[in-house]
């Protein structure tokens, strides 16, 4: 029997009994074989000793019996690792951070409580995913648009309280949160926001409430497990245009991020991009790669404007109107028409709902409020062979010279470690600022996967030195990059610290998380 | 990598090929019609007809003809269950809360439904 740490194999033994009794037999699992399905496949210390294996994982399916598991865990002093559909794959999956942990497993709780079609919210347990989500809108026929991140087997509970990302004008899945009920780890059950008030008519309407406002502090976080969340919903747009801005100069990054940033933060263009540069970090091209290598500008410009390939690519997808999105677009053309050389691609557009047709030739759907797993296919087209990935995330300034700095290290970091094999980044926005996510190929052979981790943690002390930090990480990252943010002496760590004390005094809810430990924990992990 | 990759696509076929032989107790219509439901909510989403199914993608990539699971005659439940408990390149292993145990005899009897008996 795989045993929590600190525990005795008399009281794990007990607390086990205990959970059967509370969420029935079937919904806790102590076989190894039952328990080897909460590793995590995409795990960057796979098979060697550090990789985290939980000792069991137990399943409520209610309120109720959360609070009957976390007492018994409180009783025994039995660390826990929450998890909602537990596919946060890159991020650690269904695995805990500290071996031993039991997994509590939301999956069964996955009921869709309501979707308001006229507000445009829902409000939804932790097991459900973006897919079930959207069927139950389908299934329902009403017009409203949920925001999917790239995989759709999520959930919308998890990946906004993982300040995950999509591509809609709700693209910031944290600020689309409109109320939560938190089981705290004394078994209290809190309501925030307008949900504090009895009888709340506006739960999922304002975000607030009276009084401090705590949504944040359950981010990220190991202080309570969210049973219900509100999230906010897009209505059914009427049109979606997106055009393409194409430079050919390397530094015309700098007035192409400008312009970007005022777009985003007038409020002209409502969602995120994916800015590329086929001619920097495109496919593979045999006459191109040497010069890619050389680090010659001129060079690789010179073969763009032979070969017509632009060094930068930014779309810009507009959803709304059809007669405003166009004229977005029109203003868009002449922001960025100073820029010389500049060139615009048109479209593509639509109009909602599509057809099955329409429907049937779009590669990505996820855009378009339609869950999928084609992101997966990227990988598997760009001949990437790794059984998984993760994703380096650091947050950059929106200015074009920062991006210029960031890709630049990258390349140079890669370089010089060299193995790490198979990287490439995604260049995308948050509100107000660029996030990069580099994606590092993860694999079953310990020693490729050593030097990933090698190049992983490189890239944390560069970018921290540069004043850029992760907004993400994997489990196996996570103390490293809370060390970074270490203003004042590790101020904020404190501070969380405080309040991890304050709210889960035996220390029994996800021991770890973002480089936070309970009291009894702290030296051993210092 | 190539290496890797080789044995991989051996390992893929052996696994295939190890449990083509076995015998098959025959599945019900009701048991079939629950693993097709199943299967849409679990597996379609990658191992789907259209674009944007990674799984087919990559199945075609490698060979595997058809690359559709819906289309095969050739798979059998012991390597239907191998993949989904223990995942294959960078599909994930899938947990009991997610797909049971009789929903994955379901889904071995749906995409086995058209072998020759």
């Amino acid at each position: 029997m795989r045993l929590p740490p600190g525990v005795s194999p008399n009281d794990f033994s007990d607390a086990i009994k205990q959970w059967q009794a509370a969420v029935g037999s079937d919904w806790v699992f102590t076989a190894d074989e039952d328990v080897d399905l909460y590793r995590d496949a995409y795990s960057p210390v796979w098979h060697e000793p550090e990789e985290p294996i939980p000792s069991a994982a137990v399943a409520p399916d209610s309120v109720e019996q959360i609070q009957a598991v976390l007492k018994v865990a409180n009783q025994y002093k039995i660390p826990l690792w929450t998890i909602s559909t537990g596919k946060n794959l890159g991020y650690g999956g269904s695995a805990p951070l500290l071996s031993g942990s039991v997994v509590l497993d939301l999956k069964r709780m996955d009921r869709v409580i309501e979707v308001n079609e006229k507000n445009h919210y829902a409000l939804v347990e932790p097991g459900v995913s973006y897919f079930d989500l959207y069927r139950y809108i389908q299934d329902h026929k009403l017009k409203v648009w949920i925001d999917s991140p790239d995989p759709g087997w999520g959930s919308p509970v998890g990946n906004s309280l993982e300040r995950g990302g999509g591509y809609t004008p709700m693209h910031d899945h944290f600020d689309t949160i409109c109320g939560m009920e938190v089981v705290l780890p004394n078994g209290d059950v809190v309501r925030t926001g307008m949900g504090a008030l009895p009888g709340a008519k506006t739960w999922q309407q304002y975000k607030y409430g009276f009084g401090p406002y705590v949504d944040g502090i359950f981010s990220q976080s190991s202080l309570g497990v969210v049973t219900k969340m509100g999230i906010w919903l897009l209505p059914e747009p009427e049109a979606y245009l997106s055009g393409t801005v194409m430079a050919w100069k390397r530094d015309d990054l700098i007035p192409l991020i400008e312009g970007f940033a005022h777009l985003v933060n007038s409020g002209t263009l409502r969602t995120t991009t994916t800015i590329g540069s086929p001619l920097w970090f495109g496919l593979p091209d045999p006459e191109l790669d040497p010069l890619r290598a050389s680090g010659s500008v001129k060079a690789m410009e010179d073969y763009g404007a032979r070969k017509k390939i632009p060094y930068w690519t930014i779309p810009l997808p507009f959803y709304g109107p059809a007669k405003v999105v166009a004229a977005q677009w029109q203003y868009a053309k002449r922001k960025f028409s100073s820029i010389p050389g500049v060139t615009f691609e048109d479209g593509p557009s639509y109009r909602f709902p599509l057809s099955a047709e329409e429907l049937s030739k779009i590669r990505d759907t996820v855009p378009f409020g339609i869950p999928s797993l084609q992101i997966f296919s990227v990988i598997s087209i760009l001949g990437r062979e790794s059984e998984g990935h993760i994703g380096f995330s650091p947050i950059i300034p929106m200015t074009g010279e920062a991006l210029l700095d960031a890709l630049t290290l990258f390349d140079q970091v890669h370089r010089e470690l060299g193995e790490g094999g198979g990287a490439f980044p995604v260049l995308s926005s948050f509100p107000r600022a660029l996030v990069i996510i580099y994606l590092l190929p993860i694999t079953r052979d310990v020693e490729k996967n050593r030097r990933t981790r090698e190049v992983y943690r490189r890239l944390i002390k560069e970018a921290a030195a540069r004043g850029w930090g992760e907004y993400r990480t994997h489990t196996t990252f996570m103390g490293d990059i809370s060390n970074t943010y270490s203003f004042n002496n590790h101020a904020l760590r404190h501070f969380h610290e405080t309040v991890k004390d304050a709210v889960d005094a035996n220390g029994i809810l996800s021991p770890g998380k973002c480089g936070i430990w309970p009291k009894r924990m702290r030296k051993a992990q210092a | 990598m190539k290496t890797t990759k080789s044995a991989k696509a051996v390992l893929l076929a052996a696994v295939l090929l190890s449990f083509a032989g076995s015998a098959l107790a025959a599945p019900d219509d009701t048991q079939i019609e629950r693993g097709h439901k199943v299967y849409a909510k679990w597996c379609f989403p990658c191992h789907g007809t259209g674009p944007g199914k990674p799984g087919t993608e990559s199945l075609r990539q490698r060979g595997q003809n058809p690359a559709v699971l819906e289309e095969r005659t050739d798979l059998t439940a012991p390597a239907i269950k191998q993949f989904v408990r223990h995942g294959v390149l960078f599909m994930p292993m899938f947990r009991k809360t997610e797909i049971s145990d009789a929903d994955l005899d379901a889904i071995a009897a749906y995409l086995t439904r058209n072998n020759k008996k």
